[in-house]
């Protein structure tokens, strides 16, 4: 069953259109929604939720519908919005505990689930002293507590990334890949960073101006792409030239040759270029799709329908 | 134990009991209650709450000591006037705790994470505006309860006639609590900004009062004690103190009471209406905030 499926979801404000027909279906596990500033995942999110009534269509959350059972999906849902959402003169166990009470848990295992949650995200004696003198490491780790508190099943987390240092944004993303993974809580989670996706997400959904622009599994993203990268000490162009002489289709691009592969023998002759050459080979390697190509190829399908894969255009 | 390691026994999931909306309404009112106080935050926060508090209960504790000495019934303050003559301490209390329990979420952008909950709308309003107004009426009714409490030990004569007066004067507290949260909280929603929050609350009290004080003076001066009475609607204080005199058979301590029972029952309206404003405003304006 998937988590979230949208039919024909359309969103529009007075000046903008915030989503246009959109239809996906994902299934559990972490999955990536991606789109440039003022793509629709905000506002995807607060439709999903229940919160804002779409202007047409219809979705289903968790096999809730939005539209009449929205009370149902925010007690089995967590959030962590994007902006600072946490009040400064409390502690950060006093307003999780708060939280957790919000969400119909008993007193006393509101103060437990706290505690387990806080030290999860990586809390622990900070968490008694008020929020307003957190770093913005440790207020996004209360966000995403606040989140998980109650025990959901599924979480939407929006740019949980944001302002962090690299540091702190690994560790975030490791956080993430564990809640998916060993916390079994699926993941919905937006950032325009397509790096950070491709690391902790099983299946990315990508919109743009409001319009899917694709939907589907990491690996489709990142499947060779049919072209080697080699990388010599010296001598770059005069491998290339060589090369060229035998007939391989190559070009250079930085430091690197990029060389297309037309079968086995690619490789042989590769190999045998450095060595006549008597060059120092740094690196070889079959080049992977990014899902950044995504958007520098530009959107050649923009209604291509969930699931279609798409060949990244060869460079 | 002497020694003591901490296992990590990795993530529990919660399949516990998940209490309904009667249990969420309920702790939502006590957070925002103990919020009122300044409970569960800094020092700093509690400070104005129970200074003024304090300074409610001196001159009730001061009338029933002079009271005992002097065996005088006036030195004892009227219940019903009580509310009325400390008015000041009461709406400075509005005006710094208003905006704690008003704007303080709604500037910190905490309201998104309420409503992304199972919590509703109009339940979040209404568990605000309870527990504002248990607060005002706490601060309001303990220095009565201690005028009639002392009355009775020392003795106050026709003590039927007390608990009457006293059971009276607690309703009219109950009226003043949920008038000036009405107001209070409307004002305060609409100035994000704590300082401007507690200076907009002042400001409403200290113009509708200035504003009604002038007109009555001049009423009073042409002897025109009509409407002297009916612009006394214009100030909470006045406007409780009406219905208080007119319905619950209170003696006056406003300078102008409307006439007859007919005024008594506009008072009253008027409060109603003052009342169901406030949540519908505060509802819309909850909302918006919940999708900001």
């Amino acid at each position: 069953m998937p988590i979230i499926a949208t039919q024909g979801l359309t969103m529009r404000f007075p000046r903008v259109t915030a989503l246009d027909d959109l239809n996906v279906a994902v299934e559990p596990g972490v999955v990536g929604l991606v789109g440039a500033n003022g793509a629709g995942k905000s506002t995807l999110i607060k439709i999903l939720l229940g919160l804002l009534p779409p202007t047409s269509g219809t979705a289903t959350v968790l096999g809730l519908d939005i539209a009449r059972e929205g009370l149902r999906i925010r007690e089995s849902v967590g959030f962590m919005p994007e902006y600072d959402c946490l009040p400064p003169d409390v502690s950060a166990t006093e307003f999780v505990v708060h939280m957790a009470r919000m969400c119909g848990l008993p007193p006393t295992a509101a103060r437990e689930r706290a505690a387990d949650t806080l030290r999860h995200v990586g809390l622990y004696e900070e968490r008694y002293r008020p929020i307003g003198g957190y770093s913005t490491g440790m207020r996004q780790r209360v966000k995403l507590a606040q989140a998980l508190v109650h025990d959901p099943k599924l979480v939407f987390l929006d740019e949980p990334t944001n302002g962090l240092d690299p540091a702190g944004r690994d560790e975030m993303l490791d956080l993430i890949r564990r809640i998916g993974a060993e916390f079994g809580i699926s993941v919905l989670v937006t950032s325009h960073l397509l790096g950070e996706l491709e690391r902790v997400c099983d299946h990315v959904v990508i919109i743009d101006g409001g319009k899917l622009l694709r939907s589907q599994a990491v690996e489709a993203y990142t499947a060779a792409s049919g072209v080697l990268t080699v990388e010599v000490d010296e001598g770059r162009d005069a491998l290339g030239r060589h090369l060229f002489d035998q007939g391989v289709s190559v070009h250079p691009e930085g430091r690197f040759l990029i060389v297309d592969i037309a079968g086995e023998t690619t490789y042989d002759q590769v190999r045998d270029g450095v060595a006549g050459l008597g060059l120092r080979l740094i690196r070889m390697e079959q080049r992977r799709h990014h899902i950044e190509e995504v958007f520098q190829t530009g959107p050649p399908a923009p209604q291509a329908p969930a699931g279609t894969v798409q060949q990244g255009a060869p460079r | 134990m002497s020694t003591s390691t901490i296992h990590d026994i990795g993530y529990r999931h919660y399949d516990g009991r998940r209490s309904g909306r009667a249990y969420v309404l309920r702790s939502l009112y006590v957070h925002n209650l103990r919020a009122a106080f300044g409970l569960g935050r800094p020092a700093r926060a509690k400070i104005m709450p129970f200074l003024l508090a304090g300074i409610m209960l001196l001159p009730a504790a001061g009338s029933v000591a002079a009271f005992a000495f002097s065996k005088q019934p006036d030195a004892l303050f009227r219940y019903s006037s009580y509310a009325n003559i400390m008015q000041v301490i009461v709406a400075i209390f509005l005006a710094t705790q208003a905006p704690v329990l008003a704007s303080r979420e709604v500037r910190f952008h905490v309201i998104p994470l309420y409503f992304s909950r199972p919590v509703g709308h109009l339940d979040f309003v209404l568990a605000k505006g309870a527990a504002l107004t248990t607060a005002l009426f706490a601060l309001m009714a303990v220095p009565v309860t201690v005028l009639y409490v002392g009355g009775l030990i020392t003795k106050m004569p026709d003590s039927g006639e007390q608990l009457l007066k006293f059971l009276g004067a607690l309703v009219g507290c109950v009226l003043y609590a949920l008038v000036l949260a009405a107001i209070g909280m409307v004002v305060a929603a609409f100035t994000p900004r704590r300082g401007f929050g507690v200076a907009a609350v002042i400001a409403v009290y200290m113009i509708s009062a200035a504003f009604v004080g002038a007109v009555q003076g001049i009423a009073d001066a042409q002897t025109n004690f009509t409407l002297q009475g009916w612009i006394g609607l214009g100030t909470p204080f006045n406007l409780v103190d009406i219905v208080q005199v007119r319905l619950l058979g209170a003696q006056s301590s406003s300078p102008g009471i409307a006439p007859g029972i007919a005024g008594g029952a506009v008072a009253l309206a008027v409060c109603a209406v003052i009342i169901a404003g406030s949540i519908a405003v505060l509802y819309r304006r909850f909302r918006k905030a919940g999708l900001s």
